[in-house]
């Protein structure tokens, strides 16, 4: 297969950055996207160009490392997969692929497909985690916890933190992952104790970063790699407001 | 200089206990003026550096990832292992540890072993106490299964994804102790070097990695847990950043390098594709819970698989071990699968390739039940090869999976060099020559949470550490090596591309040092990436410069050092002349092709002891005693 690239190349930070275009051929259908364009710096480094810079890891769609926004789209035009897990039998031959950075004021731009996302980081460290320190813990079989709450927390925990959501949503809003977190941990008998104090934190660590606010587009559960449900979403604004008035 | 293991006394069930005891303590108040570093953040290094901030000392930790959420811990699938006995099916402490030494074809030490599964117990409370939400039963109370060849269901689980789950929970600890001020942590920083002062690991060198800074970190003690060299073999289960630096760098400043030959194939992989492929997928060994393995009984049968009828079907894993069928370990799955490819009846347009075929289980029990269990990983198959696992059998065909070899480790996890320490996939301690399933989860978060918080407070407690700073001079000198060879590499402005170097030595690997080793191989491999390493200095092509975001020259870096490495598991696996777990030497087997172990000459731990670039290293031998489980050659029949 063959495809023309439209590529965001930029230096660094500071560098304003521009559009690049670039050929690939003979593709081999099974090809992922990520050796696409391995294939592509190989490629590069053949001619003396500096090699496209992109952010990817684990491969296997589970890390949250990788990132690109693949014709207006994050992770590109397939539901539910990881740009390491798209495949180039996706696309047309001939096709013109785009591909961007996550946009987004709180994911700065390092270099050419790569952004900062710290910001998540942050929002963690407000309030995204039980406090049980080591030791202290009683017998696993201790608490039951219903199979139904249980469920509904790992549907939340499957989170990969990429930040499609971010990318998605017209606002920039961060409103999945904050959620995400929020259920995932307030759906658990051990996660109640701290509920109050996690979301107002995470809420408040959440504005601060710059993100959006949400409007209910649905744009991030529409291209959650991971099939987050925007239920999520409903569950912490009712935390939020439980908290504030509590 | 001779090893001491410093395995305590006493009987087994007491020897953690009284050691505990026995190891110095650091008065809380005091805590906070200790400084650690912590190299890695997955679920060793990410629970170590949680729990020592808990304490209340001041950790440093680092990550290459850009956030240790990241670390490929977060890939493991299938499970975590306990002895729990919540299924009142006879498991117990005892008898983990039985299978764990036993699973590693008695080539792990007891005593380390032993507290293993001790603690696997711990680990779970811990994690349920973070909010890992493990599958549970209708009661509420947590769901087992049985994994990877146990006879016992003592796995815990998170549907596929256990390992992300356990990750994030050790990962939102960490988060905490960031909050609470006593953890800092770096990501997007590779460390360089280990700094040696008065013969203690007192500090590393860093590279930041945005904006490629070459920094100084010092310590009063450092823990590697950077995980394992798989890619080495360029194509493996491992994440495309996995790499063996930080141990190597530890090893050649003089911490033995332990069983580098001892790696782990997995048997259920997705096959390779195409020479443009960059990494390879495992499928959960759960699968082989209902899945059964098979090819065709005829060499070169190319008819589609729903074709071939039953009795001419090889189902080989159930013919050669009727007792544990398609659930043998890992080490002699991959290698029967290996034998039958070998034997021109592979499938698959590779013919490298096994089917592993649903067909029954679906039909007995329902595709709703198998869906529910195995979801996420046929849809993963599906994602990958285009073909759906629910109407035709998945192709699998075995991969490197983890490295059961790593920095040779005293009880405490302590390497060669004092305050130097290693914990999860980094060292070699408790899988001896193959892991079971589901025990690198545990490994991992024993080592993290419980043993390297006690005996790292011990090695602080009992040594005299006086202050340094990194305006020392061992500092300086280590941060020109550092720089030195990032000229280097970027100053050959050669040919050839870093991956066109890697794949060439992982190609070397895997023909020669892969599933079955012998000793003309060994040695053609040896002389193959010894000119590999010169060409690559001579002719490797890394653009750009130092002083910015980089990944040629992160790459170049780590591939550098498997080209050394690669040469140290070659020359381990040439010296030991038996067949023992994932190390099959073709000059030592059974008449029916079975790995023979050689007890009377190689029952040792081989510790390989750095002498300088182009000289031969030293190997040192760590001799093992079995008191509990007595050596037997396994038998899965």
């Amino acid at each position: 297969m063959n495809f023309k690239l439209k590529i965001w190349r930029q230096k660094n930070s500071k560098d304003k950055g521009r559009f690049v275009d670039y050929t690939i051929e003979n593709v081999a259908d099974d090809t992922s996207f990520l050796e696409m364009l391995d294939i592509l710096n190989e490629k590069l480094i053949a001619n003396n160009e500096d090699p496209v810079a992109f952010d990817h890891d684990c491969r296997e769609g589970i890390c949250g490392t990788c990132s690109l926004h693949i014709n207006g789209r994050p992770h590109g035009p397939k539901p539910k997969v990881t740009a390491c897990q798209l495949f180039m039998r996706t696309f047309r031959d001939g096709e013109q692929i785009t591909i961007e950075p996550w946009r987004a004021k709180s994911f700065p731009v390092i270099r050419d497909l790569i952004t900062d996302r710290g910001a998540f980081e942050r929002i963690i460290q407000a309030g995204g985690f039980i406090s049980a320190s080591t030791g202290s813990a009683p017998d696993g079989n201790a608490i039951p916890i219903p199979k139904a709450d249980a469920e509904w927390a790992m549907d939340a925990a499957a989170c990969i933190g990429c930040g499609a959501c971010v990318a998605a949503c017209k606002n920039a809003s961060a409103m999945l992952f904050v959620s995400a977190k929020v259920a995932h941990l307030g759906k658990l008998p051990q996660g109640k104790v701290e509920a109050k104090k996690r979301v107002l934190n995470m809420i408040a660590q959440m504005d601060k970063e710059g993100f959006g606010s949400c409007t209910n587009t649905y744009a991030c559960e529409a291209e959650c790699p991971k099939g987050i449900s925007v239920a999520n979403i409903a569950y912490l604004n009712r935390e939020f407001l439980k908290a504030g008035l509590s | 200089m001779a090893l001491d293991s410093k395995i305590p006394s006493g009987p087994i069930e007491k020897k953690w206990y009284n050691h505990k005891f026995n190891l110095k303590l650091v008065n809380p108040s005091n805590r906070r003026k200790y400084h650690i570093i912590v190299v890695g953040t997955g679920l060793a290094g990410g629970a170590a550096a949680a729990t020592l901030g808990e304490m209340g000392y001041n950790v440093t930790a680092f990550c290459y990832q850009d956030s240790a959420r990241r670390a490929h811990s977060i890939a493991a699938q299938g499970g975590i292992n306990a002895a729990k006995n919540y299924r009142n099916d006879g498991d117990s402490v005892y008898r983990l540890f039985y299978d764990t030494v036993k699973g590693g074809d008695y080539r792990a030490r007891e005593a380390n072993v032993y507290r293993l599964a001790e603690l696997s117990n711990n680990i779970i409370d811990q994690c349920v106490a973070q909010g890992v939400p493990f599958a549970r039963e209708y009661g509420g109370y947590l769901d087992n299964r049985s994994f990877g060849g146990a006879q016992v269901s003592r796995t815990f689980y998170a549907r596929g994804q256990t390992g992300q789950q356990l990750l994030l929970g050790a990962y939102s600890s960490l988060s905490r102790q960031v909050a609470e001020g006593t953890v800092t942590v770096h990501g997007r920083h590779e460390m360089l070097d280990v700094v040696i002062i008065d013969g203690k690991s007192r500090g590393v060198i860093v590279r930041d990695m945005v904006t490629g800074e070459i920094k100084s970190f010092a310590a009063d003690a450092v823990v590697l847990a950077t995980g394992g060299y798989g890619n080495v073999y360029y194509l493996s289960t491992n994440a495309k950043g996995c790499n063996t630096t930080a141990i190597w760098r530890a090893h050649k400043k003089g911490a033995f390098f332990g069983n580098p030959c001892f790696v782990q194939i997995h048997p259920t992989c997705i096959p390779v594709s195409g020479e443009h492929q960059s990494k390879l997928t495992l499928m959960s060994e759960s699968l082989r819970n209902d899945g059964r393995v098979w090819v065709p009984v005829k060499k070169g049968d190319t008819r589609k698989p729903k074709d071939i009828p039953e009795a001419e079907r090889d189902y080989y894993l159930e013919r050669r071990y009727p007792s544990f069928g398609n659930l043998v370990p890992r080490d002699v799955a991959s290698r029967a699968a290996k034998q039958v490819c070998d034997e021109g009846r592979g499938v698959g347009t590779s013919k490298m390739a096994v089917y592993l075929d649903f067909a029954d289980a679906i039909k007995r029990q329902g595709k709703a039940r198998i869906e529910e269990k195995y979801g996420n990983l046929f849809d993963m198959y599906q994602e990958i090869t285009d073909e759906n696992p629910y109407e035709l059998p998945m192709r699998i065909y075995p991969a490197i999976h983890y490295t059961m070899g790593g920095l040779w480790v005293d009880y405490n996890l302590m390497t060669t060099i004092p305050g130097l320490f290693a914990g999860g996939e980094a060292n070699f301690s408790d899988h001896g020559a193959n892991r079971l399933g589901a025990s690198a989860l545990m490994q991992g978060l024993a080592d993290g949470y419980f043993v390297l918080p006690s005996t790292v407070s011990g090695y602080l407690g009992s040594t005299e550490l006086k202050k340094v700073t990194t305006d020392a001079p061992e500092f300086k000198v280590a941060e020109k090596e550092v720089k030195d060879r990032i000229t280097k590499l970027l100053s050959v402005k050669g040919k050839y591309s870093v991956d066109h170097y890697h794949k060439k030595l992982g190609k070397i690997m895997w023909d020669y040092v892969g599933m079955s080793r012998n000793e003309a191989g060994l040695k053609s491999a040896i002389t193959e990436i010894r000119a590999l390493r010169e060409d690559f200095w001579k002719n490797v092509r890394v653009l750009g410069e130092g002083e910015e975001l980089n990944q040629s020259l992160e790459k170049a870096g780590r591939v550098a050092d498997f080209l050394e490495l690669g040469e140290l598991l070659a020359s381990d696996a040439l010296n030991r002349r038996e067949s023992c777990g994932g190390h099959f030497r073709e000059e030592s087997q059974t008449e029916d092709n079975e790995a023979k172990r050689d007890d009377e000459n190689y029952s040792y731990v081989s510790a390989w002891e750095y002498k300088g670039d182009g000289v031969e290293p030293e190997l040192h031998k760590e001799e093992l005693t079995f008191e509990h489980c007595k050596p037997s050659q396994r038998s899965y029949k």
